[in-house]
């Protein structure tokens, strides 16, 4: 039997920790007496429904920004492009209490312009907001697919007699089904997990049922839940890895050519849906600035979201490193890896519940920070770790042969060739764990230790203690710390398409 | 008829093709060549209405194209064969071939007539390039289009395939007896099937004529290097007698813009001879064996480099000096010297 790579063996006790949570709710659920009742039927459906709708409006917004974006020379349009992906950065519960302030009787908008607008809640209040925050999953994903895509086919459904709208539809879409797909299945995911939507609209899905069943000290029925939220987790999750992504040869890029009046209507069209869900937001958290000031905010609520937020980036870097290498090295690590991604497809709430009774079981875990960076490294190590990797992969092994050649110890090749050419992965996965662990809310909410407010738990405290106005600068921050994460997006994006041929209507010419 | 005048395109800023005219007839095959990046795709793009246009008119008669009046491309009847074929995917041969059509005669007919009766239930993934090339080439006829555009239809296909093909997509159009204007950057396919060439350099027409005049008589030293081997060799002209005398010979000579006095002639490697002999006035610089020729470069004492192409018979090896001689009889091309070329001019 060959030797296994030093790595392995972190990474198997990170794989194990990993499988904790569903284990232990396993073990909570199975002192449940209580089955399957008519209340329980309706929350499955109502999170069902969620997901549907959630997964249809985020294909039919996202799709048709998606060939906006990529096909249409609208000027400036990569500042487009990154205003409509912005919905991405941003958690949804942000758009989701300002809706819920801005509109109906008393809302925001009927006090400042006195225009009646309906309430906003339920099933079609989150629907809309949900949508508006997943629909760029789509925009992207469609958007990879379509800028593969051989722009002379669509030259030919054309000069053949079809018109462009036909030919987009028959020709274009069919192709690019799958990564339409791909886009909706992580609509649906992000639906499906998402607590602060649901539970501020007022609609009962699991994530909102699992939070009333913690307080109500129900820990056994909020692990019976939060298993049946994971097994519908798993069925998107197998979904998902079942989507292959397009395997066409890329060609020529497509380029539409919008007159002035076209141009004009196109951005009008596509307006709403920047306004809706970034500018609304900017404009309630201003006004309420403005009106209120500060409220009783303290700074300390923002060094706790950093402080722990940092600690969570740092340890999950330094597990990811021997995860992304285990990964790299052979099929077993291939496997521990994939074990460690258990943590993401975990909603927040869920994760919050299986680790609120890890530290109810061993007291020196209990109400501490410890326990919340646990929460925080379960749940987005994936990220560091993927993005490690992807810079590890891209590595040529013969660079560090090259350097060995050359006379380099392998300790020096490693200063001078792996460790410079990986830096990049390593600060982005840090960054990447850093700025959602700064946003996330439900685990924090179950794990955060007594009186240790972070800025998206002192929101919540806000929206449920009725004084809208005192989120102000919690909401602006965290506004604020999601434009940093689209930045860090885009700039890797950026680092990727100068890498890759970039379409160039003069060069292709 | 299609008539093309003053045909400019823009992306963004940045002017791509440069007041083109031209007019093509009845079935006349138009050879547009170019170097990469000089807008013959683009021209194409245009005539088609896949991008807009900055200036000028495009009309086949039954329509008429402006900047202010832009008629989307399923509204020209124009055909188009790409040179990536284009094929859609999850369509067969027979409904690729019949895409927009109701009657399937003009199918059945394209099908028979370039031999892809055997293939009609097949999907275009398991072609062969030619197989592909052919297939769209009969989906464009089929549709029976005003006028066919060509992009690079060659470019993606073996060269032995290319040969053949070339023939049969011009046997064809002809028999469709439908006007075509063909892309390419290779010289070789411009100059045997076109019944016109046009040269294109940065989006500006530098010549349109027949393959014969392009060739023997280019307008400028571009199209001269463009077609084919070129050399440049010093010389006087004398006006009267249409004489060029050179350091390699007297051969009569056509002056090519009015050139007069001291000029450069243009040689192609087969208006001159060469044979080993010492002092001789050149040594040979490279040889280059083309099976049924040779290709020498000789280093001449003037200083120009000269390409000549050989019977395979005569054999000289690199650093032998040779006598080379001027043996043509038709008019060689002379073109006004050029400051700072003459002489030191290799190319």
């Amino acid at each position: 039997m060959t030797r296994w790579p030093l790595t392995y063996f972190p990474t198997l006790a990170i794989a194990l920790v990993a499988v904790l949570p569903v284990g232990v709710l396993l073990m909570l659920a199975s002192d449940n007496p209580q089955g399957f009742d008519a209340r329980n039927l309706a929350v499955l459906g109502n999170t069902l429904l969620l997901m549907v709708f959630t997964a249809v409006g985020a294909t039919f917004v996202g799709v048709a920004l998606a060939l906006l974006t990529t096909y249409v020379q609208l000027p400036w349009r990569r500042v487009w492009l990154i205003l409509l992906a912005a919905p991405l950065a941003m958690p949804s519960y942000i758009g989701a209490f300002t809706f819920y302030a801005a509109f109906g009787p008393g809302g925001e908008i009927d006090n400042l312009l006195g225009l009646p607008t309906p309430a906003v809640g339920g099933l079609a209040g989150a629907t809309v907001v949900m949508t508006l925050y997943t629909y760029p999953f789509v925009l992207l994903t469609t958007r990879a697919s379509l800028s593969s895509l051989d722009a002379n086919l669509v030259h030919a459904a054309r000069t053949l007699g079809m018109s462009l709208v036909a030919s987009l539809w028959r020709v274009v879409l069919p192709r690019v089904a799958n990564g339409i797909a791909a886009g909706a299945l992580l609509a649906a995911l992000y639906a499906l997990s998402d607590f602060g939507t649901p539970a501020i609209m007022g609609l009962d899905t699991f994530t909102r049922v699992i939070y009333v069943e913690y307080n109500a000290f129900g820990l056994s029925q909020a692990a019976m839940l939060s298993l049946q939220l994971l097994v519908i987790v798993g069925l998107v999750l197998f979904l998902e890895s079942r989507v292959r992504g397009s395997r066409e040869r890329p060609g020529r890029h497509l380029f539409l050519w919008p007159g002035r009046w076209q141009t004009a209507l196109l951005l009008v069209a596509t307006s709403p849906v920047f306004l809706l869900s970034i500018l609304l937001p900017l404009s309630v958290f201003s006004l309420w600035l403005w009106r209120e000031g500060m409220g009783d905010f303290e700074l300390a609520y923002a060094w706790n979201s950093t402080y722990a937020s940092l600690l969570a980036a740092l340890v999950a870097v330094l597990l990811a490193l021997p995860v992304a290498h285990a990964a790299i090295r052979g099929k077993a690590g291939r496997v521990m890896e994939r074990v460690t991604y258990l943590g993401f497809g975990v909603p927040g709430i869920v994760m919050g519940t299986a680790l609120v009774y890890v530290g109810l079981q061993l007291p020196f875990l209990y109400q501490t920070l410890g326990l919340l960076v646990l929460g925080y490294v379960l749940r987005f190590l994936p990220l560091a770790v993927g993005s490690i990797r992807a810079t590890s992969e891209n590595l040529d092994a013969s660079l560090v042969n090259a350097a060995r050649a050359l006379g380099a110890s392998p300790r020096e090749a490693f200063q001078r060739i792996t460790l410079p050419l990986t830096l990049r992965g390593i600060v982005a996965g840090a960054a990447l764990v850093f700025l959602e662990a700064m946003r996330e809310l439900p685990a924090t909410l179950l794990l955060g230790p007594t009186d240790f407010e972070t800025l998206a738990t002192y929101l919540w405290r806000v929206y449920e203690a009725g004084y809208f106005g005192q989120a102000a600068v919690p909401g602006l921050l965290l506004v604020l710390i999601s434009g940093l994460g689209l930045v860090l997006m885009f700039s890797g994006e950026r680092w990727t398409l100068s890498k890759a041929k970039a379409p160039n209507p003069v060069a292709d010419a | 008829m299609l008539k093309v005048s003053h045909l400019s395109v823009k992306y963004g800023r940045t002017t791509v093709v440069h007041d083109l005219a031209l007019s093509l007839h009845d079935d006349e095959i138009l050879m547009l060549v170019g170097p990469t990046g000089c807008g013959k795709t683009t021209v194409l793009h245009a005539l088609a209405g896949l991008v807009p246009i900055a200036s000028g008119e495009i009309s086949p008669g039954t329509w008429r194209a402006t900047p202010e009046q832009h008629v989307p491309p399923e509204k020209r009847n124009v055909g188009m064969v790409f040179q990536d074929f284009a094929l859609f995917p999850h369509l067969t041969v027979e409904q690729n071939i019949g895409f927009r059509l109701t009657d399937a005669s003009q199918v059945d007919h394209w099908v028979n007539m370039l031999g892809l009766a055997s293939l009609r239930h097949v999907k275009p993934g398991t072609l062969s390039g030619g197989q592909k090339q052919r297939v769209a080439l009969a989906r464009t006829l089929a549709h029976q289009p005003a006028f066919v555009l060509l992009d690079e239809p060659l470019s993606n296909l073996d060269a032995a395939l290319k040969d053949d093909l070339r023939w049969e997509i011009r046997g064809a159009l002809k028999a469709a007896g439908i006007p075509a204007i063909w892309v390419t950057h290779d010289q070789e396919e411009a100059l045997s099937i076109g019944d016109r060439i046009g040269i294109l350099r940065a989006g500006k027409l530098e010549q349109l004529d027949t393959p014969e005049v392009c060739y023997s008589q280019p307008a400028n030293r571009f199209v001269a290097r463009f077609l084919g081997e070129a050399s440049f060799l010093d010389g006087q002209l004398d006006r009267e007698t249409s004489r060029v005398s050179t350091a390699l010979g007297d051969a009569p000579g056509f002056a090519v813009n009015g050139a007069s006095g001291e000029v450069s002639i243009l040689l192609r490697p087969d208006d001159l001879s060469l044979r080993a002999s010492d002092p001789g006035n050149g040594v040979i610089s490279w040889v280059r064996y083309e099976g049924s020729a040779r290709l020498y470069a000789v280093q001449s004492d003037a200083g120009e480099l000269i390409k000549v192409r050989c019977n395979h018979e005569i054999q000289v090896r690199p650093g032998e000096r040779v006598d080379l001689c001027i043996t043509t009889t038709h008019p060689l091309a002379v073109f006004a010297r050029e400051p700072g070329t003459s002489a030191t001019d290799t190319n």
